[in-house]
């Protein structure tokens, strides 16, 4: 089994327990501008939205990185920057399509999601499971079942 | 350590920005945010200021707990003098704006003066500039905060600003951030306004520390536990929001309907949360979309709504902007926009709270004034020729809509009602129909149905208020223990101790709705591993009861004595003519000498200098 971050927006309400979580994990401090988690407010529709990493299983940062600084963690498929190896060059920032790993100018270096070594600080930090850490080839459990229900009461009615 | 240490003084007069350290001797008597911006601000300003004058300062000050990852801790307050009450006043918001305030590394910022021209504040961490607003001077917050953000191109930045209401001196003007959150009563905006000041832009990038790391994750999630499990935060707040409390309250009796005519109101059910979560037959939607947590919330009681597209407010093309999902209706809205005029129509009062949004109007305050312009008008003491040729009847959405319009932007008999309920009533001779406390509306709790909010309003330090001292719990909801809401034994006693302990938690940085699930022992630990002082719930009640003191004394240095802790007639002679308070009016006569013996006061209401010495003052 595969864990994944699984993401509702449906759930979210916007309140940044991840962000923060996610910036006292690694930086030490909160605030949420140092998050690899970022939650984005589309106002007009009413959905608030948590994005981040999805761990691309080729990944263009991956591959585009001149250094070799990104690999990949053989057990989770987590892609992981080394500091040490970083040169801090950002082609990794052009070349994810997603825009989820950004160049952090206190320290020169690339940062992105590693899922906290296993334990992801968002997932555990989210009130409303908007974020849960799961098996990935079931994230569409949970809509499957609703969507079984809905079809069974139609086909009862 | 959760403070930044450091504040930011902005004399708009000389256009000086400079930064100093804060008085940590103070912050240890006063804690933060509420508490500590009041101390300043009384030490600083001259009780019998103008409060429109340059004279007044405007202070928005966090507190410790602002910025961190406690539940609900992204809360801030502008503590002022109010130009409503002539009172201290203090208005606390939510939203995103405190904890980028304080992640630019400044607990709070002090304003002083009035700038020459219109100018905003932009601060971003040791960048801090006051830059030209002549172009956003008649510009709506909507409006305002959309400009700004692209100026200082930065997505992350969050916009704190007046409306056009601020700008022209509405007397209950607010100060809006996010769009839909405000820092909403007693006038701040217009003090904001009278400074030419139109809005503060913040980003920063430095972090919130706090002196425990581990144990404040400990108590902080043992905080978010409580919430979690309770009821009030964990179930009814989140799915109904504050709306839980439509239905609730009329069937107490205690729903001020039509300027408090009646405690009860027929059409209660169709503005309620329950309404608000019915299809609709138009398009199928439900006036609520979503709920919305502030920074760091974990209740999420935030609405977030549409309003029926077939509806009349929205139709023509410039209505375009109230199309789109917006904040929605709070209880104290919903109940001012509606009970309080009579109104039943959801879509009306919906987009009534959307323009209070847009234009930075507190909708508590123009409710209850527009209520009182109705009894008036069917008084027949004003007529079409003063409201324009408004149908000012109760129950009359068209004209309820209409006038909060020109409220908004304070145009024709718009800035008539803009001046208040208080000063409206009186200039037509009729000041018995103002439903006010020291200047400002109550809200949504009448006190002949709710006993102890008749001494909560009459006592509360910014005028007519619910949130100094919410013995609704008590008395309504059974937190922390049920007391009977028709009766006034022992609300004196419950009353001071929702006053002080409000106070304290106003102080924090926290949302005074963690108080349904939270008391003190649940806060004191969250506090305590974030700052040094060693924080109990004793010294939190300690803080409480010493800023009370404090705002008490600078309110009397500015003239506002006992013989004004008092209620409007109407709810202290008129009894209530049906529900479960059929045949009473308010006891305040019974519980007010009370409650100056608990609070070691004199008789006439003043402070004595034993309990000012007790406390440090």
């Amino acid at each position: 089994m595969q864990l994944a971050l699984v993401i509702d927006p449906g759930k979210c309400t916007s309140c940044k327990q991840c962000e923060m979580a996610c910036a006292y994990e690694n930086e030490q401090t909160f605030n949420p501008a140092k998050s690899r988690i970022r939650i984005f407010d589309f106002h007009e529709e009413g959905r608030f939205v948590p994005y981040t990493c999805t761990q691309c299983d080729e990944a263009w940062c991956q591959s585009a990185c001149p250094v070799n600084a990104i690999t990949t963690d053989q057990a989770s498929g987590v892609k992981l920057v080394h500091d040490n190896l970083c040169v801090g060059c950002k082609v990794c920032t052009i070349a994810c399509p997603f825009g989820t790993i950004n160049y952090n100018a206190d320290t020169g270096k690339v940062i992105k999601c590693d899922m906290c070594g296993g334990d992801p600080a968002c997932a555990k930090a989210c009130p409303t499971d908007a974020i849960t850490y799961s098996d990935i080839e079931q994230s569409g459990f949970d809509k499957m079942k609703a969507w079984a229900a809905k079809t069974d009461q139609a086909a009862q009615s | 350590m959760a403070w930044t240490k450091k504040l930011l003084r902005i004399n708009l007069t000389a256009g000086e920005i400079t930064t100093e350290p804060l008085n940590m001797e103070w912050a240890q008597e006063y804690l933060g945010q509420r508490g500590l911006a009041t101390k300043y601000f009384t030490e600083e300003t001259d009780p019998n200021v103008d409060p429109l004058s340059p004279e007044n300062k405007l202070i928005f000050a966090t507190g410790p707990l602002t910025g961190t990852c406690a539940s609900t801790g992204g809360r801030y307050s502008v503590i002022t003098k109010g130009p409503l009450t002539g009172a201290i006043a203090c208005s606390n918001s939510g939203g995103y704006f405190g904890p980028e305030l304080k992640f630019s590394g400044y607990d709070m910022v002090i304003l002083e003066g009035k700038s020459p021209t219109p100018v905003y504040l932009s601060i971003f961490n040791d960048k801090i500039q006051l830059r030209d607003a002549s172009h956003l001077w008649g510009k709506t917050v909507w409006e305002t905060d959309g400009i700004i953000k692209a100026e200082v191109q930065d997505p992350l930045a969050h916009v704190a600003t007046i409306g056009v209401s601020g700008e022209k001196g509405v007397l209950y003007s607010c100060i809006v951030n996010n769009m839909h959150r405000a820092a909403g009563r007693s006038g701040v905006g217009a003090v904001m306004g009278s400074k030419n000041l139109k809005a503060i832009v913040a980003r920063g990038s430095n972090g919130v520390q706090v002196r425990d790391p581990q144990g404040f994750f400990a108590a902080t999630d043992a905080g978010k536990k409580v919430l979690a499990e309770n009821a009030v935060t964990g179930e009814g707040l989140p799915a109904f929001g504050t709306q839980v409390l439509m239905n609730v309250i009329n069937e107490s009796g205690a729903m001020p309907t039509r300027n408090c005519r009646d405690t009860v109101f027929e059409g209660a059910h169709d503005i309620s949360a329950e309404a608000m979560a019915e299809p609709r037959r138009s398009d199928g939607k439900a006036n609520l979309s979503t709920n919305q947590g502030c920074f760091g919330c974990t209740i999420a009681c935030g609405r977030v709504s549409t309003i029926d597209p077939t509806h009349f407010t929205v139709q023509g093309e410039d209505k375009e902007r109230y199309k789109h999902a917006s904040g929605g209706l709070e209880y104290e809205a919903a109940w001012a926009l509606g009970s309080a005029t009579g109104v039943n129509d959801l879509d009306a009062l919906t987009y009534a709270q959307f323009l209070c949004n847009e234009h930075g109007l507190d909708p508590i305050s123009l409710g209850s004034t527009i209520a009182a312009a109705m009894d008036l008008y069917e008084e027949g003491v004003i007529g079409d020729n003063i409201t324009g040729g408004i149908n000012l009847n109760f129950g009359n959405a068209e004209a309820l809509v209409k006038v909060v319009e020109l409220v908004g932007t304070a145009e024709g008999f718009g800035a008539e009602l803009g001046m208040g309920s208080k000063r409206l009533c009186e200039k037509y001779g009729r000041p018995e129909l103002s439903m006010t406390c020291k200047g400002q509306e109550f809200p949504a709790y009448d006190p002949r149905g709710i006993q102890g909010m008749g001494l909560t309003y009459a006592t509360s330090n910014r005028g007519g208020c619910h949130l100094r001292s919410y013995t609704v719990s008590s008395e309504i909801l059974g937190i922390p223990e049920k007391t009977d809401p028709l009766a006034t034994e022992g609300k004196a006693g419950l009353v001071k101790a929702f006053q002080d302990a409000t106070a304290a938690v106003d102080s924090a940085g926290i949302c005074v709705f963690t108080t349904f699930a939270w008391t003190l022992d649940d806060i004191a630990p969250q506090i305590d591993t974030a700052c040094e002082g060693g924080w109990t719930p004793e010294k939190l009640m300690e803080v409480g009861e010493r800023v009370w003191n404090m705002e008490r004394r600078y309110n009397m240095a500015a003239g506002i004595l006992g013989d004004q802790d008092t209620l409007p007639e109407r709810v202290m002679k008129e009894a209530s003519k049906a529900g479960p308070a059929k045949g009473l009016v308010s006891g305040l006569d019974k519980m007010l000498p009370e409650y100056y013996e608990l609070r070691g006061w004199s008789t006439d209401g003043t402070p004595t200098g034993e309990t000012l010495s007790r406390l440090g003052l």
